[in-house]
């Protein structure tokens, strides 16, 4: 009846997962039973659950990433505290539990933070820039952020029901394989991972589509504000490289479920082709993540620094440079397969070259600075401490493509300190600088500066403290991955790093204050403008939280940084007085199909894991059924009336000027 | 800049001194552009997926594991009706989509089941071919190159059961609601889906069939 799964499956005699679990239950219960007694599930199921506003799928993105964020940072404390420990004893985590973290701890970082959080300002941010009302397929959307969320639910379920992957972030064989892992938890990874990438394709599919076919009118591409190019170019990459994953995860699936042989030891399988596939995946994943991090901080720097973009056009064609090279350098992932010199020549090269177009963005960076009155609000201070981080990683980069060096370094804690280098000092840091420079558009008002200083400084010395010392046990010969060790000249340097981590952690505790305190001061840091940092693009020509549909008048584009050369006409006096014709605006209607589409797909996944098959077969029945319901829909559009239009823009038009009239003394 | 300034500026739509927009296509005409430009690009995703299960295929095509290999267990004349059935499904399908443009049920249905009747012809050859394969002891199992036959062959088998499945909604979706402009948007994509896997086969054809019998 329920296939593998028992009473054994939950860790009654693991104090620490038992513990973990039970609190996020609970936490969990108590979140949706306050929900409940408020009386607020009809408000969360119409305007967030059914949504298809990019808007609202966009700040569910980026919340689904800072909660998952929370989950990865703890399992990164343990970590670091157990190998501070751990010299010459076991330290306070059992091997098998380590393993399993290390494997969350990566995928989830990766899938769950790093993947929603650049999805999620994407889908808040693009379509505003490009001045229109939605993306593509606005449905489609929604249903790409909760099969995220399922994949993001089942790998949590992990924690209580079963075990996690004990495999390392990506899943390599023959490890895991039937025979060396026998139980859940590479399933748990194969399926919670499977399905959020069925979302994250459909995504890729909606944001290429949107980019290149809907626009304001006059938005031609070398108009596009470089977030959107990055986006465009981020997407592209999804577009190409998932469906390798999904074909590749497929094919660790079959070895698993059904005894096929193409990662196995034994009948021909070849453990170095999943090698090659998932990184085919993987090197361009990391330019997924990174590029639209690039984007974020070409906005932010030309705003802060009051000039346009330095080298528009280098920096498009970087950013599609960059895009086409991330396909010819997977091969750098493991120059010990023993490809031979000469292919691993080539794959070095291409690692370098990919460095190029980078720098070219870098100094684009500093010359728009250069001569620019530049401001250091947080979100600036993000991106200056991105340039000095991401140069170090990009260095370290460089170096291990040499392949001698490789050799030396391939899997030791140098590798570490680099791709935490990158990731953190150039995802997480661009997410952050986006993250507080949109805050004001998406809720209407600011976020606290000082607390948002505090973690800007707490995370980036945290970040040297913690991964400038595993750089050194690197060269030292330390391997990652490790439970326990007994080098005593290792040892002062982790106990840094471990310092490090809890310097971070500092760094998050602010971030969590700078929420809360802003959420309470949020009367005085309300922003009545729509243009809290002298913006550039359109998104900043609409109220702040734009309606629903985002303008109220299509805007007419004539250059680049419209919104800011809208100003100095008008500031010439050469702008438009006369009041727009309001037009009735047709928007998608809610749907439930994203939502019921993901109950099947958890039950689905889960059913699939622990090999309970009526249940997987009712969940596809289910699935099927929910889209032909959908299809069969006759309205999917209402309309919002001229009226209607007139009234909420008038309105914000009033409240705007009234705003700018009461900050006219203090300019 | 100058408070005034500011004022003006913000949330401006096309106010005043904006041009009209020429609109050279009706707002039809652009979702229909919209929607099926999408659904090449998800194809185009589609496509990358088998892409990696063919690299994978060729990659173990000699790792028969002492177990039967392609020429010993391919039979080129079943083969070509599948093939035959498959091309043919799709021209009938070509027709569908001009029926339904032309709103004329006759075409459409009629051109609608025959392509369904040769999918369903062309599955049933292949399963039967499995079935064989299997019964001899050639399943998925045996080898690294069963494993990978089965699973690029049994991949596009799939998408066409699903597209089968979609066949069989349109059809129904056209009788419920006639030819609604969202409708034959649907019919489009679904045409597009369908001539994907006659390519997607064709190559199936020559690089695991024709390729697998010569020498």
């Amino acid at each position: 009846m329920f296939g593998k799964l028992t009473w054994d499956a939950i860790p009654f005699d693991q104090p620490i997962p038992l513990a973990a679990g039970g609190i996020v239950v609970v936490v969990i219960l108590g979140v949706v039973a306050f929900v409940a007694i408020k009386g607020w599930i009809p408000y969360l199921w119409r305007e967030w659950i059914t949504s298809v506003d990019h808007k609202h799928i966009g700040i569910m993105y980026v919340t689904l990433a800072a909660v998952m964020l929370l989950r990865g940072f703890i399992d990164a404390i343990m970590m670091r505290s157990q190998q501070a420990i751990a010299f010459q004893s076991q330290g306070y985590l059992p091997p098998e539990h380590y393993n399993q973290i290390f494997s969350a701890h990566g995928t989830i970082m990766i899938f769950f933070v790093a993947m929603p959080f650049v999805i999620g300002l994407m889908n808040f941010v693009v379509p505003l820039q490009l001045g229109v009302r939605d993306v593509a397929f606005p449905t489609l959307n929604s249903v790409s952020f909760w099969l995220t969320a399922t994949g993001a639910l089942l790998v949590n379920i992990s924690l209580v029901v079963g075990e996690f992957s004990r495999t390392g972030w990506l899943p390599f064989p023959p490890l895991s394989e039937l025979t060396y892992s026998p139980g859940v938890g590479v399933d748990y990874y194969l399926w919670g991972v499977q399905i959020s990438g069925v979302g994250t394709v459909m995504t890729g599919v909606n944001f290429v589509t949107t980019i290149l076919k809907i626009h304001a009118p006059g938005m031609t591409y070398m108009r596009m504000p470089v977030f959107c190019w990055t986006a465009f170019a981020s997407m592209l990459v999804i577009v190409a490289a998932f469906p390798v994953l999904t074909a590749t995860l497929a094919m660790l699936t079959l070895d698993r479920y059904l005894g096929f042989h193409f990662f196995t030891n034994e009948a021909g399988g070849n453990v170095m082709m999943f090698m090659n596939l998932i990184w085919v995946w993987g090197h361009p994943e990391v330019y997924i993540l990174v590029l639209p991090a690039f984007g974020v901080f070409s906005e932010v720097v030309s705003t802060f620094s009051r000039k346009p973009l330095f080298g528009y056009r280098s920096m498009v064609w970087a950013t599609m440079a960059i895009c086409v090279i991330s396909y010819m350098v997977w091969l750098h992932h493991f120059f010990t397969m023993g490809a031979g010199p000469n292919v691993n020549a080539v794959f070095g090269i291409a690692s370098m070259i990919i460095a190029v177009p980078t720098g070219v963005k870098i100094f684009n960076w500093m010359f728009t600075m250069y001569g620019g009155r530049v401001v250091y609000a947080t979100p600036m201070l993000w991106s200056l401490g991105f340039m000095v981080t991401f140069v170090i990683g990009g260095l370290t980069g460089v170096l291990v493509a040499v392949v001698p060096a490789d050799f030396m370094l391939h899997n030791s804690l140098f590798q570490v300190a680099h791709f935490h280098n990158v990731i953190i000092g150039g995802v997480l840091f661009g997410m952050f600088a986006g993250y507080t420079f949109w805050f004001p558009k998406a809720f209407g008002f600011r976020l606290d500066e000082s607390w948002g200083k505090a973690a800007f400084w707490c995370w980036f010395i945290g970040f040297y403290l913690a991964f400038m010392p595993l750089y050194v046990v690197g060269l030292m010969g330390m391997t990652r991955r490790m439970q326990h060790y007994d080098v005593p000249e290792w040892r002062p340097w982790l106990l840094v790093a471990a310092l490090g981590a809890a310097v971070i952690l500092a760094g998050i505790l602010c971030q969590v204050a700078q929420l809360v305190v802003s959420i309470r001061h949020r009367e005085e840091l309300r922003d009545l403008t729509g243009d809290p940092w002298m913006g550039r693009a359109l998104e900043w020509s609409t109220s702040s939280p734009p309606p629903a549909f985002n303008f109220a008048v299509l805007p007419h584009v004539e250059g680049r940084d419209e919104y800011w050369r809208r100003a100095r006409l008008a500031e010439r006096g050469a702008g438009p007085t006369v009041e727009p014709v309001y037009k009735a605006i047709e928007m998608p209607r809610n749907s439930a199909t994203g939502f019921v589409c993901a109950f099947f797909a958890t039950f689905g996944g889960f059913g699939m894991i622990w090999h309970i098959w009526w249940l997987v077969i009712v969940s596809l029945v289910g699935a099927f059924a929910t889209f032909v319901v959908f299809a069969w829909r006759d309205r999917t559009e209402y309309e919002i009336p001229a009226e209607e239009v007139a009234r909420i823009d008038r309105e914000n038009r009033a409240a705007r000027r009234l705003a700018l009239a009461q900050m006219e003394p203090a300019e | 800049m100058s408070i005034a300034a500011r004022t003006t500026a913000v949330g401006l739509g096309g106010e005043g001194a904006a041009p009209s927009v020429p609109h050279e296509l009706s707002e039809l005409a652009q979702k229909r552009i919209i929607v099926g430009y999408g659904f090449w690009i998800f194809l185009l995703s589609d496509i990358v997926m088998f892409s990696a299960f063919f690299a994978t295929y060729a990659v173990l095509v000699d790792e028969t594991a002492g177990g039967p290999s392609g020429r010993e267990l391919f039979h080129l004349d079943i083969v070509a009706f599948e093939t035959a059935f498959l091309l043919l499904s799709s021209f009938a399908c070509g027709v569908a989509s001009i029926g339904a443009r032309a709103h004329r049920d006759a075409m459409y249905y009629g051109a609608m089941a025959v392509t369904a009747l040769l999918g369903a012809g062309f599955l049933f050859l292949e399963i039967r071919e499995f079935v064989g394969m299997i019964a001899i002891g050639a399943g998925p199992q045996r080898s690294a190159f069963l494993s990978a036959f089965f699973t690029l062959v049994g991949c596009h088998g799939l998408h066409v059961t699903l597209g089968l499945m979609w066949l069989l909604t349109m059809m129904a979706q056209v009788f419920a609601k006639g030819y609604r402009p969202d409708i034959l948007r649907r019919v489009l994509c679904f045409a597009l889906f369908w001539h994907t896997l006659d390519i997607i086969w064709v190559a199936i054809f020559t690089v695991v069939y024709l390729m697998g019998v010569a020498v």
